[in-house]
Order: C-alpha cells, then structure tokens, then sequence
C-alpha cells in the first residue's frame, strides 16, 4: 500500500514538469503580454521594457523557466501583477471558497442522484425511470456557464430569494480564521454569518452539481440494473433474507462501486477549478481567480494555480484510487 | 424470524412417507406483450420423500431450472405466470404471499446454484454471507452466529474455518467456493434442498468430492434432495429416482437401476448413448442426438422430441384422435410419455447395456 502510494506521488514529478512547460510556452506565446495588461494600450515601448526588465521578463525563457522551476519547488510562485501579492498567498485565500462550493455541489449531486438513480432502476420501464433518464441527459447537456446565469437571474435577481454573487455579505464584516467561510462563521458561532455564507453557495452549487448529478444518476441506474440480475442477488434471495438486507449489503453495496469511480472524478474535476461558474456568481475561488488572471495576462497567478491544482486533481484522483480498494476487495492493493 | 420449525432438525422419514415436496400439474409461462407466450414448464408433477435424492434431468432449457426457481418462489413477478401446486410440508406454496415465501426460503427449503464464483456476493466477505441466513431465520446472537458458520464450514469441509470466514469469496478456489454456498444452504436444516447444477462449474476431481458431501449431508439429514442436472454421471451416483424431462414436460420416470438398464423414452436412449464411454474402441464416434433443443414442435402437436427422434413414426407428429402424447403408467414405479417406446426382449432383467438402446 505505501509502496503503490510512494510510486503514484513519485508519478507526480514528470506529470509537473511537463506541465510547466507547456504552461510556460503557452503563456509566454499568448498575444499581449502582461506589460501591456497592466499599463493598458497607451504605454509607450520605453515604459514597456522597464515594466519587463522590473518583473525579469526581458530574460530569455530558458532563464526564466528555470528561475520558477527554483522558486516553485519551494512553494514560491512569486507575485501576482495585478495585486502585488504573493500567489501562494492567494491561493490559500482563493482555495477554501472552491472547496466549499465543491463539497456543496458534490452534497447535492451525490444525495440526490444516487437514490434517483436506484429508483430509476427498480422501477424499470416506468414514468420515473423515462423521467429521470431524459432529465439526466438534459442534465449533461445544458451548457453549465448558462445553467449558472439561469438560476442567478431567476432566483437572485427576479425572485431576490437567494444571493447572486460574492461568498458572503461584506456587511456581515464577519471574522476569518480559515477562510472557509461557513466554518469560520460556526467557530466564532457568527451563526448568521454562516448561514449567510450557506446562501451564497447554494445558487452556484447548483448549477456546479448538475452535470455531476447528471452522471450520477445514469451510473447509479444502469450500475443497479446490472446488478439486480447478478446471481448473487439470486442467492441473497434464495437464502431467504429481508428485502432491506438484500438491497442494502447485495444490491447496493455493489451497484455503488463504479458510481464511487465517478464520484472521485467529478470531486476532482470541480476542485480543480469552475471557471465559468464561479465567474457567472463573482465567487471568490480558484476558477473566478484564474479567469481575472487570464484578462490581465497575470503570468505568476496562472502558471502557480494551475500546477498547484494540476498537484489537486493528481492527489484526489489517488485518494480514488485508494477508497476503490477498500471499497472492493478484488483489487485491494496489497 | 420465522425459526420454529426448521431450527429442530428432521428425523430421517419421521413424518411416516409424507413427501417434503409435492408439485402437481406446475406450468410456468413467461409472457410479454406482443408476443406468443412460452410454456417452459407444463404440467409437471413429482414429489420427494425424507431422505430422498430425485434428478430432474434434460438438456439446456428443458425446463428444469425454471422448475425449481417456481419450487423456491425465485422467478420475477411481471410477466411470469405460474400454476398448479407446490406443497412444502403440506404447505402451499404457489399463491403464497412474498413474506411467507421469504421465511420459508433458506429456513426450510434452500437452494445451491451452478457457478459458485457468481453466486457469492464478491465484496462481502463469507463469514458475512453465511451468518446472515443464520441471523435471519434463527434466533441467534451475532457471537452464536459466528461460532455456528465456523461449525458449518468445518461440518461441508473448509479447514480452518475461523480464517476462511474472514476472507471474501475471490480467495477461495472453486471447490471451496461451492462448499461454502452448500454451507449456507443447509445453515438451518432445510426440510428441501434443490441443487441446479451443482457441479458444472467445477473440476471433475471436485465434482466427485462435492456430490459425496451432498450425499452425506441428505443422509445424515433426512433433507429432500432435488439435483437438477444435464449429468448422467451426477444421477447415477446419486439419485434415487429420475425425472427426464423436454420441452418443458417430463417425459420419462423411473428408479435410477430401471432407468439405466432400460430406458423406454427414445431422448432418454440418446442421453445415455451419448454418454462417451471409456471401454469403446479408440476413434469410434460419439453417438449425439441429431439436431438441438429448438427442433422441436408444440406438445399439442404431437410429441416436441419427434423432430429429432429415429423412432418417429408419423402418429408422433400429428395429433392421432383429439389426444396428445399423455405421460402414462409404465410398469412398477415408471412412467411414459411415449408412443413408440424402445422394446426389450423378455431378457433376464438388467442385463442391456444402455449403450444398446439404439
């Protein structure tokens, strides 16, 4: 187990590398460049080359992709260029909100589609089922970013039931301890504070949850379809035992284990950044972070936020691994 | 739950010669919409006695699967329809609401299924699988429970049991694997056991070590044993009387001896004939029923084994004065459904070779 866990983290490092690679190319090949984002359209070439000798990027690239590579391995990603900050030091404030809202989503994905998808299939042929498919299909299909700009103009801005944008009231002037909004606002027993952070995350977990749950749904169905008629299912039944003992320790207990891969996935997924939907509800995290970065060619914030959650997806993806052979003692790891 | 009864375990033919089971005139049709509906099981009728082994023999599809799944309650409630009579102890079982049903099941009839890999739920582990049938039927404690699946595994042939129980069903070998499922089935002494091909899936060197378990079992037992199998070689070292059945009707009863010296039923020949035998002479060719199960016609048509039958005669084919071939007495302890039945001369009894039926 350690051995297979050493080995996946050792993985790690060529995935990184080349990774920065591409990141560094790819940025550094963008039109613009950031001189120009930042001092906006009217800077002259000399105002240009001092903003690139100030921030070393007259350099050539060999030099400074190595001088990342120096700083990055000590968690340095050096200083955003639109806020004079340090990006680990954003990072750490951009990444709780994104891990609340994925946990939000995930919530609403996994307890809703599991039990849809089970009654899906052991109703078989029926409205529910023909129901559940087609909305699932919808589900997957509808662009998120539009979903996301749906629920916002419907229940925030018409209705005015729920917040629409930021994580929480400024007016809450609530106090920080994490940056996990909703649990800093249960530490310090700001109950308002908290709930007033549940609000602003329900809209766009939503929205995030949807194709999750989409998913969910059709695996956890055609997953107890198939189950339903394995033989052991059989022998469940023929030993006798309560409808409750079969559909819980034979049915279920099996028809999960693909629905868990997929699980592990979409958490991945969703932790590595929703652009499009954080940005729709102006929600503080890592993807609404990213897509400001991206408009001001904020070199440092990109390149350190995505090889930090390049590193995420990698780790959770190995925690999925992991839970499948607990989950499952045919491919138990030994 | 429903204990009671079966936690006392029955004396061998205690109940005088009361049959455990008796199925009477059982017919099981599948239908579904827009199509004709299929008879798997018609009219079937056999009953078994404390202490006895009866084979429901035939090829894939005959039938005999679906027999038993109906015996246990097991087959899907939309559009199967099931008739006739199914007593357990008297106790009828076809009708019976699904609880009843489920307390009967594993307490006092229980069932042994073909592929023990696929029969074991992979992601629980075996102790679970049999202390479940134990918590539900018998009063037990969890402790009792367990310390009575290690005695179970221990009694069908596991060593250590205490281990084993631990393990899941992937670490066992296939032989183990069915030893296990057998345990499981006779957790609560069933008055009824219905093995489907319990042996299929195995080596042939455990096929033997598992039939000899299950003989012993009903021995010590007094359980009714009911194997259903496409295997002469099961029957013969097994059962006490046989059923043959095709196309969903048996076609031929009788004891075990009879049958193997002097089959009547022309399918019933060809099984035996197709038997490879290890005494023939090298290169000489199998001797297999022509055609297969699907070559077959209606039974209101005549007989459904005639399409492939060489003693067919066209009276078989045809439905001769408004009857259909009916299964009739056929001497002591033997039954027919035949109209051209393969003859003996008036030989001394026992001395054909099944091999000369054809």
């Amino acid at each position: 187990m350690l051995r297979f866990i050493v080995r996946r983290l050792l993985q790690l490092i060529p995935i990184l590398l080349g990774l920065s690679v591409l990141l560094f190319a790819w940025l550094r090949a963008l039109p613009g460049g950031p001189a120009q984002a930042a001092l906006g359209e009217r800077a002259t070439p000399e105002d240009i080359a001092r903003y690139n000798e100030l921030f070393g990027l007259d350099e050539p690239l060999v030099v400074q992709y190595l001088r990342f590579l120096g700083r990055a391995v000590r968690l340095d990603f050096g200083t955003s260029a639109r806020t004079g900050r340090s990006v680990t030091t954003e990072f750490f404030e951009r990444m709780p909100g994104t891990i609340e809202l994925t946990l939000f989503a995930m919530v609403f994905a996994i307890g809703l589609g599991i039990p849809l998808g089970y009654l899906a299939a052991r109703r078989h042929g029926s409205w529910v089922d023909s129901t559940s498919v087609i909305a699932s299909l919808l589900g997957v299909a509808i662009p998120v970013f539009f979903l996301a700009y749906l629920l916002r103009l419907g229940f925030a801005v018409e209705l005015g039931w729920l917040p629409g944008s930021g994580r929480q009231d400024v007016r809450m002037n609530a106090t920080r301890i994490t940056n996990f909004y909703v649990l800093d606002g249960l530490l310090t027993r700001e109950w308002d504070a908290a709930w007033d952070a549940v609000k602003h995350l329900l809209l766009p977990a939503i929205a995030l949850g949807t194709i999750p749950l989409a998913i969910i749904v059709r695996i956890t169905r055609a997953s107890v379809l198939d189950v339903v008629n394995e033989d052991y299912v059989r022998t469940a039944n023929a030993k006798g035992l309560a409808t409750a003992t079969v559909r819980r320790r034979h049915i279920i207990r099996n028809a999960l284990l693909p629905v868990s891969t997929t699980i592990g996935l979409q958490t991945g997924l969703l932790l590595s950044g929703a652009v499009l939907t954080e940005s729709v509800f102006a929600f503080g995290g890592v993807g609404s972070a990213i897509y400001e970065a991206i408009g001001a060619r904020d070199f440092a914030v990109l390149q350190g936020f995505i090889l930090i959650l390049a590193v995420v997806y990698v780790l959770v993806n190995l925690l999925v691994d992991i839970s499948y052979g607990l989950l499952d003692p045919r491919v138990r790891v030994r | 739950m429903s204990s009671g009864s079966s936690s006392i375990s029955a004396p061998p033919v205690g109940l005088g010669n009361q049959p455990v089971l008796e199925v009477t005139d059982l017919a099981v049709r599948f239908t579904r919409r827009g199509e004709a509906d299929t008879r798997a099981v018609d009219g079937v009728s056999f009953s078994v006695a404390p202490g006895e082994t009866i084979g429901l023999v035939g090829e894939s599809g005959c039938g005999k699967s679906v027999t038993s799944l109906a015996v246990m309650g097991l087959l899907p409630k939309r559009n199967v329809q099931v008739s006739g009579s199914v007593r357990l102890d008297g106790q009828e079982l076809v009708g019976a609401d699904a609880e009843t049903l489920r307390g009967l099941r594993g307490a006092d009839m229980a069932m042994v299924f073909q592929d023990p890999l696929s029969s074991l739920n992979p992601t629980v582990p075996i102790g679970t699988q049999v202390t479940e049938v134990l918590l539900e039927h018998r009063d037990m404690t969890r402790k009792e429970a367990v310390d009575e699946a290690a005695r179970l595994l221990d009694r069908v042939g596991i060593p250590d049991p205490l281990r084993r129980l631990k393990e899941y069903p992937h670490q066992l070998s296939g032989g183990m694997r069915q030893r296990a499922l057998i345990a499981m089935a006779l957790s609560c002494s069933p008055r009824l056991l219905i093995a489907d091909e319990p042996t299929t899936a195995l080596d042939v060197t455990i096929q033997a070590q598992i039939l000899e378990l299950l003989r012993e079992l009903v021995v010590d037992s007094g359980t009714a044993l009911v194997m259903i199998t496409h295997d002469l070689g099961v029957v013969a070292g097994l059962c006490d009387r046989v059923h043959v059945m095709y196309a969903g009707k048996i076609i031929e009863t009788a004891d075990r001896h009879e049958l193997f010296a002097r089959p009547r039923q022309p399918y019933t020949g060809g099984l035996l004939a197709s038997v490879p035998r290890l005494d023939s002479p090298r290169g000489a060719p199998l001797t297999p029923i022509r055609g297969s199960a699907r070559d077959t016609i209606a039974w209101a048509d005549g007989c459904a084994f005639a399409p492939r039958c060489d003693s067919a005669q066209d009276d078989c084919l045809t439905e001769v004065a408004g009857s259909t071939v009916e299964l009739v007495p056929d001497g002591p302890r033997r039954e027919l459904r035949c109209r051209h039945p393969i003859e003996y001369p008036p030989a001394p009894a026992g001395a054909t070779a099944p091999g000369a039926a054809r």
